[in-house]
């Protein structure tokens, strides 16, 4: 039983990030109905640019909660540029092509950041800086249970960046707008919302929220690589799937079920199966609730 | 009325002359140029196959590599196994191994193709990807190929003739399928779904069809790619690889057979084209070439190199008007 507890405990701290970045994937497609390949290699650029700022900034070895969320905070707008950068340079002129073209261009983008990654940072995994250290901050009594401060963090943190979201969403004017260029974005633009930059915001956000994730998959497990995106985007964006693609909370419910899935075929002992547990997730909703666990099926008409 | 001619005779002088080149083939050339020659014909039937389905019939997949995968381990299994079991030479056996993987990997595509072809085109692709990197992780941790150690050993029996003589067979099958009344039904489901169901075609079945048609070749490809290389991992057959076979179809132009295989042609050899640069600036630049690339040709050209027309159709337009 404490076990039990134990992989619950672990599954919902890797299922708040995957659901940050998955909330990445479901804004992005229910904006453009792109699925955005590169948001994976965000995140790991996000996971670069935290090494690299505490490097600067020399808290390589000082962990305190002051040096973390500087690292954080730098990572996200350092994301946000980026993510307001592919927008603007190979996703806008392609918008009305089709569907495939779009999805190609977003491979060839991710394949870009993945090999200049590849020559800039190196092909050799790195060491994540130690901006935070890591202690038991509850535990039961004969120890089979226990919450480290790392879970604490990456959770607490990540259900901040998501109430910070939900307020951004559907409390302030860009949020509304947001919503309504997702609704139909022809009749956004003639009610005189600006779709080009609510389309680049929503890009910056999205890669703010990966790079939240780099880091806090950097603090937990801290070995980073360029190519650190690649199966962990698959899952995150699998979370967004399995919640309803373009439904935010949809993202988040998936996320926390995808992590917890995963610890559990981990600490029940089926370890190699994990990467295929995702894909069998993901088919197995697609292939009884095609639009998700919260998502409305929409049928095409003539 | 069959025309025997051209049925039957056109096909088996150009299989002959296949076998004629291969056996010359090797005394001609180098070891790696003939590589990248067998390379080629291996991407050009993954393409051409995949064009199939994903040009012709309209749909989307991206796991073809693991249907390539199923039909690469089926043959090198049965190799290795029952290295004798269709008669004493190794040519033959190979050929019925190679169709063995084709078969099993066609029913691969079919158990795959019957639940998830329902789907329309992102979450299609998701499934197709989904599935490939299933298979992929079930031939991990199977033992009796080797798991993730990988499968050592295997006979190199594939030459340049096999090689030649799948791409024609595969390009051909394609060809004339696409010509015919099944060919118009595969392009009716792609122009409009729902019009071709009301003209009374059971869009699904022809689905169903394009894309076991389309994985038996790669699995054929499979084959030929385990018993020209005589080593097998499962993460040869990966996301990338099949990124990489839809690449070539995009690039050539969806529904254009000979803008696939002079795709796969450009995708096999820009690598190794570019190898010089890697050796002067002592970093590997070939990949983030190759993504620019695509990203540059995706905004200025969307519909690939030869949109939906083939090698003759631009003969007639261009090079015949002018005379």
């Amino acid at each position: 039983m404490e076990a039990f507890f134990q992989h619950l405990i672990n599954g919902i701290s890797l299922g708040s990030i995957y659901a940050l970045i998955a909330l990445g994937y479901t804004m992005v497609y229910g904006i453009l109905q792109l699925i955005n390949f590169a948001h994976s290699d965000v995140y790991m650029v996000g996971a670069f640019i935290g090494f690299y700022s505490a490097r600067w900034l020399h808290v390589s070895d000082s962990p305190s909660y002051m040096n973390f969320f500087t690292v954080l905070i730098i990572a996200m707008v350092g994301c946000g540029i980026l993510g307001f950068l592919i927008e603007r340079l190979a996703y806008r002129p392609i918008r009305n092509a089709p569907k495939l073209n779009a999805l190609i261009t977003a491979i060839g983008v991710s394949l870009f950041l993945e090999y200049t990654g590849q020559i800039v940072f190196g092909p050799t995994p790195q060491v994540f800086p130690n901006i935070l250290s890591d202690s038991i901050i509850f535990s039961t009594t004969s120890g089979g249970v226990r919450i480290t401060r790392f879970d604490a963090t990456i959770l607490l943190t990540g259900v901040g960046l998501m109430i910070v979201l939900e307020y951004i969403i559907h409390k302030t004017k860009l949020g509304k707008a947001m919503r309504a260029t997702s609704y139909n974005s022809q009749w956004a633009s003639l009610m005189g919302i600006p779709v080009d930059t609510i389309i680049s915001m929503t890009f910056v956000i999205g890669s703010a929220l990966a790079a939240a994730g780099g880091i806090l998959v950097g603090i937990k497990y801290p070995k980073i690589e360029p190519l650190m995106g690649i199966m962990i985007g698959l899952k995150a964006f699998i979370a967004a799937v399995l919640g309803g693609i373009g439904n935010l909370g949809g993202a988040v419910l998936g996320g926390i079920i995808m992590g917890v899935a995963e610890e559990f075929v981990v600490g029940y002992g089926a370890a190699t199966y994990r990467d295929a547990l995702a894909f069998g997730i993901l088919i197995i909703i697609l292939l009884f609730r095609p639009a998700g666990l919260l998502g409305h099926f929409s049928v095409e008409k003539v | 009325m069959i025309n025997v001619k051209r049925t039957l005779v056109f096909p088996g002088l150009v299989l002959l002359a296949c076998w004629g080149v291969g056996l010359i083939f090797p005394d001609l050339f180098n070891a790696y140029f003939q590589t990248l020659v067998i390379y080629s014909c291996i991407n050009i039937i993954l393409a051409v196959s995949l064009n199939l389905v994903n040009g012709f019939t309209g749909q989307f997949s991206i796991g073809h590599a693991g249907f390539m995968a199923a039909g690469a381990y089926m043959s090198a299994w049965l190799t290795m196994t029952f290295p004798h079991w269709a008669g004493p030479f190794l040519g033959i056996n190979f050929f019925f191994n190679t169709i063995a993987g084709g078969l099993l990997a066609a029913a691969a595509g079919y158990g795959v193709g019957l639940p998830s072809l329902r789907l329309k085109g992102d979450y299609l692709a998701i499934v197709t990807l989904g599935f490939g990197e299933i298979i992929r992780v079930v031939l991990l941790n199977i033992d009796a190929v080797g798991g993730a150690r990988g499968m050592y050993g295997i006979p190199k029996t594939a030459s340049f003739g096999w090689a030649a003589g799948w791409v024609f067979i595969c390009i051909l099958t394609v060809s004339r399928l696409v010509n015919s009344t099944h060919g118009r039904a595969f392009l009716s489901v792609r122009e409009d779904e729902i019009a071709a169901e009301s003209v009374g075609i059971n869009t699904t079945q022809y689905k169903v069809r394009a894309f076991v048609i389309s994985s038996f070749f790669a699995g054929v490809a499979g084959a030929i790619f385990a018993h020209f290389l005589c080593y097998l991992n499962p993460n040869s057959f990966n996301f990338m690889k099949s990124i990489d076979v839809v690449v070539m179809v995009v690039l050539g132009g969806m529904g254009s057979i000979s803008g696939s295989v002079v795709a796969a042609i450009i995708i096999t050899l820009l690598p190794e084209a570019l190898r010089p640069l890697q050796e002067i600036t002592k970093l590997d630049f070939r990949m983030v070439i190759y993504s620019l690339t695509l990203i540059v040709l995706m905004l200025t050209k969307p519909q690939g190199l030869f949109g939906k027309l083939e090698v003759s159709d631009i003969w007639k337009k261009y090079v015949r008007r002018s005379s």
